[in-house]
């Protein structure tokens, strides 16, 4: 089998719920684990004589994004109605953008695992309304909630750029991450804020020719790990597949298939995909849309930095690890905090370890990000500055970055309270050391004469001091007296 | 003159006046309905006790010299494809014969804000789809004038309604002509706004891009009093038109001012095809508004004679959408005992559409389909702009255009059901000012040999409502068409 190769293709459709005040055609507000047919209203439920109006918001959100994933926004949009009949589908056709999408040709800049970027080129992105959804959870009959239907959704369809199971991990992971920082969705894909369909096929190399494997759709994906698992075993399947029957791609031979999440495989929904014919015709209900260069200004003034040249920038401008620079920017929250302790004076690495190590960590506890605690940018840069002067040690900082959380008192105060400010005065702590050297004669003995213990030996003295002090001895300070002493 | 012979703006005016109570004058009304409608047909649903209590409502208040809107006390009749929270609203379908709708189309609302009286629900054609009331599955509506033959279509319990004196004013609604035609074969007073002149909310689509409510009337002022309610901006409706650009006003306001220097276009190739009859009445017409100091003017309306084919596209294929929600799953009639998941869709459809509705879905469904849409659906776009095109040079030469409303008169019924191409031709002159989505009226010009109306159809640009009002009142002013009225009322 080694006079065979493959590559692995992969594009990626991506359905992405706005977060917008209402929907998208009605002013229902959204809705998220309310009762049933709670959220709803005679125009999302397409009773007879209603009509849609458009949700200006739904659209500058689908602007932005578009913006973001570097697309073209559409000067002229419309909307077309796509037609299938179907139980979730209200008025059985779905308003969505046909052939003037409000945003096409992009792409998105993706981290691989190696440290480099990949780019990944957008085709698409459009915005349509969500449909309800069908309960088969009672016996003979199936239910419709339709607190779902009308939902805002931006439909993201990349091309085959991806080509390996980390790859559409990463495309979705920075997805997401895009998608939280401009606020346009919540993107939790527990929730079906963000619902990935990979389109996944091989291109095999072999002596006696080259070969493409049936594209096979993915469904049913509901965490990052089940997207990269699903691709990871599909190309495995169609590996083995082509190899037992040597079918290749054709017309019409695209399958559906569903990710058992339980058993981690893909199972086959439906064979071949159907010549579906959706009669696009654009919607006389609602009126096309024009979006005027103020209009796009305007939106264009909202975007911010992106998460990956945000994460970049955190390594070449404050010298932080890779690792540290994807913590801080993973939530916008959390970056825009560390910048505001920046700004405050706190030194980068100093501040990135006091959120890395505590503050994240509080706020995970407390089911929120950083900007839900009580506590300010500027508090921590005030902590930072502290660690830097000695005043406290960076254990102590922990302990004061704690307790800031739990009290909202200020870090000097608090280091003051539970008695962590550090002793550097000289003259204080010179006593201190004489005392130490005193009483450990054998160790004084083994760092002077330069013996094999000496570098524990001067360790121990070290400790000894501290200790004498309570921990509130600065290290430094003391070491400088030991060595000026010792010599 | 007896109570049923007035006008609505007479009535208003009695009623505001308190020389007869708005009780009285619903009473009578219902009297009326009670006397004839056994022979009209014109409803499909009577509110006799929810008329009864708003009547009293509004004597009530008037008494009390509480403000009132302008049809206070006014019975009106609407036409059953607009959503009312009260009674059923049916389409004149089998598949909505027992839709309740839980909200008031726009126009409802601003009928009950202004204190009218709503008696009933009036006929129809299936869905709207048809010219002669005929394809009602719920109800058969004669022509008052002549109870064998039809009322026209698709508003023909509406103008039925009018004509036979069942009440003073109506509203219907206009895709291709379903309000001018029904005016025009019943003999009263039928106007179709600019498109978005009203809101359409609530008003169950058959062509959205088509589709019209408006006012039937007896007098020209009447249906410009009921335009004055119904009209404006509704941020419901994307499609009715932002009042900054195309402002509405009090319509009785100058009504009867005739317009100066009036130029009056006519399209002589176009009206031929017409009836003797009504080329005579056209004529006659023509010669009323030169006494009035009008020139006449010809037009050439090249493209009007691919109206009909692009209308029968556009409509259908929009028809074909909006009628989908109708499967026994979401809305409508549902099988009683369909064998699988797919029959629930398809028997419920084929049960409860009537012929002319599935042939239109079949068609709309067709022109949509992919390989055809370029063909059928974007080449009918095309020829609907031509036409615009027509109407923007044709009212660079006039002020108005004036034609015949039908080709006929009303026909008899049963003549034309089972030859729907003949129905449909019958459309020619109504359906340019929907595609268009020009304003036209039809006020009663004449009779036919047969004593049957004939109506005039005057057209004027888009938003010129006040205008097209005033020069249909200069015609009626100097005629006493309107005046006619049918045996029955006699
Ligand atoms: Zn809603």
């Amino acid at each position: 089998m080694s006079d065979i190769s493959y590559e692995v293709i992969v594009g990626l459709e991506i359905h992405v719920q706005l977060c917008t005040k209402t929907k998208m055609f009605c002013s229902c507000e959204l809705s998220f684990g309310q009762e049933a047919n709670a959220r709803v209203c005679p125009v999302c439920l397409g009773m007879p004589g209603s009509l849609p109006v458009m949700n200006g918001q739904a659209v500058e959100y689908a602007m932005l994004a578009a913006m973001a994933l570097n697309c073209t926004v559409a000067p002229f949009t419309k909307w077309d109605r796509k037609s299938y009949y179907y139980p979730d589908l209200p008025k059985n056709y779905q308003i969505s953008q046909y052939d003037l999408p409000i945003g096409s040709h992009g792409y998105i800049e993706i981290l691989l695992d190696d440290g480099q970027t990949k780019r990944i080129r957008i085709l698409r992105a459009h915005l349509e309304e969500d449909a309800g959804k069908n309960l088969h959870t009672a016996g003979n009959f199936s239910q419709v909630d339709l607190n779902r239907a009308g939902t805002p959704l931006l439909e993201i369809v990349t091309e085959p750029d991806m080509n390996s199971p980390s790859q559409v991990r990463a495309l979705a992971v920075e997805l997401q991450r895009i998608m939280r920082y401009l606020g346009v969705s919540e993107g939790d894909m527990q929730k079906g804020h963000m619902r990935f369909e990979p389109n996944i096929n091989l291109a095999i190399t072999r002596p006696d020719g080259q070969f493409r494997t049936p594209i096979v759709e993915v469904k049913n994906l509901n965490s990052f790990r089940a997207l990269e698992r699903s691709v990871a075993y599909e190309v495995q399947r169609q590996l083995d597949d082509f190899l037992e029957t040597g079918v290749t791609l054709q017309m019409g031979n695209k399958s559906t298939r569903g990710w058992n999440d339980q058993d981690e495989v893909t199972v086959l929904q439906r064979e071949k995909e159907e010549a579906h014919d959706y009669r696009y015709f654009p919607d006389p209900d609602l009126v096309p849309v024009t979006t005027t260069p103020p209009w796009l200004d305007e939106i264009r003034s909202r975007l911010c930095e992106l998460p990956l040249a945000r994460q970049t920038r955190y390594v070449t401008q404050y010298g932080l690890s890779d690792y540290d620079a994807g913590v801080l920017t993973a939530e916008r929250p959390t970056a825009d905090f560390f910048e505001r302790a920046l700004a405050a004076g706190g030194e980068p690495k100093r501040v990135c370890n006091l959120l890395t190590q505590v503050g994240l960590k509080l706020a995970k506890d407390r089911g929120g990000d950083l900007s839900s605690l009580d506590l300010e940018p500027v508090a921590v840069a005030d902590l930072a500055k502290m660690v830097d002067a000695g005043t406290v040690s960076a254990t102590a900082a922990n302990t004061i970055l704690e307790s800031m959380v739990a009290t909202g008192k200020a870090p000097a105060a608090l280091a003051q309270e539970l008695n962590l400010i550090q002793t550097s005065d000289a003259g204080e702590l010179e006593g201190i050391v004489d005392q130490v050297l005193a009483e450990n004669v054998q160790a004084v003995q083994d760092v002077v004469t330069e013996s094999k213990k000496s570098k524990k030996a001067r360790g121990f003295l070290l400790g000894q001091v501290i200790q004498k002090t309570k921990g509130q001895a600065n290290p430094k300070v003391v070491s400088e007296i030991l060595e000026r002493k010792l010599k | 003159m007896t109570l049923p012979d007035l006008t609505a703006i007479e009535l208003r005016e009695a009623i505001a006046t308190r020389r007869i109570s708005s009780a009285e004058a619903v009473a009578e009304t219902f009297a009326q309905i009670d006397r004839l409608e056994p022979t009209v047909g014109a409803f499909l649903s009577l509110f006799r006790d929810e008329a009864a209590a708003r009547a009293g409502d509004v004597d009530r208040r008037i008494a009390a010299g509480e403000p009132v809107g302008a049809l206070a006390g006014v019975p009106v009749a609407v036409k059953d494809v607009l959503c009312t929270t009260f009674g059923a609203t049916t389409c004149g379908s089998r598949m909505l014969e027992r839709f309740h709708s839980p909200y008031d189309a726009t126009a409802i609302r601003r009928l009950l804000n202004a204190d009218a009286v709503i008696v009933g629900k009036t006929n129809m054609d299936e869905f709207a789809m048809g010219s002669s009331t005929e394809n009602s599955a719920l109800g058969r509506t004669v022509n008052p004038w002549a109870p064998d033959r039809v009322p026209g279509g698709s508003s023909g319990g509406s103008a039925a309604a009018v004509a036979a004196r069942l009440c003073p004013v109506a509203l219907g609604s206009d895709t291709g002509g379903s309000i001018r035609q029904p005016a025009s074969f019943c003999g009263v007073v039928g106007l179709k706004p600019t498109y978005g002149r009203v809101s359409r909310y609530g008003l169950i689509a058959y062509g959205s891009s088509l589709d019209q409510i408006g006012p039937f009337g007896r007098t020209v002022a009447d249906v410009a009093l009921l335009l004055s309610v119904i009209a404006g901006h509704d941020p419901a409706d994307s499609t009715s038109v932002d009042e900054n650009v195309a402002p509405i006003a009090d319509y009785l306001d100058g009504l009867d001012e005739p317009v100066e220097g009036l130029r009056i276009g006519v399209a002589p190739a176009f009206n031929a095809g017409a009836e003797p009859s009504v080329r005579a009445a056209l004529e006659a017409a023509l010669d009323v508004y030169r006494s009035a100091g009008a020139q006449i003017v010809e037009i050439d309306m090249p493209h009007l004679d691919y109206a009909i084919a692009a209308y029968y596209v556009i409509a259908t294929a929009e028809a074909s959408s909006n009628l989908s929600r109708y499967d026994g799953v979401h809305y409508g009639y549902r099988t009683p005992d369909p064998a699988d998941y797919v029959e629930v869709y398809t028997k419920s459809r084929e049960e409860a559409f009537g012929q002319e509705v599935k042939r239109r879905i079949m068609l709309g469904t067709y022109a949509l389909s992919s390989g055809y849409y370029d063909a059928y659906y974007l080449k009918a776009l095309k020829v609907r702009n031509l036409i615009r095109g027509d109407f923007v040079r044709a009212f660079e030469k006039c002020d108005a255009i004036v034609m015949p409303v039908a080709p006929t008169t009303a026909f008899k019924i049963g003549e034309k059901v089972d030859d729907p191409l003949k129905m449909y031709l019958g459309d020619i002159y109504t359906i340019s000012a929907n595609l268009a989505g020009i304003p036209g009226i039809s006020v009663p010009c004449g009779l036919d040999e047969n004593s049957l109306p004939i109506g005039l159809q005057v057209l004027t640009p888009a938003f010129s409502e006040a205008k097209l009002l005033r020069i249909a009142r200069m015609y009626e002013a100097a005629t006493d068409w309107h005046t006619k009225k049918p045996a029955m009322v006699q």
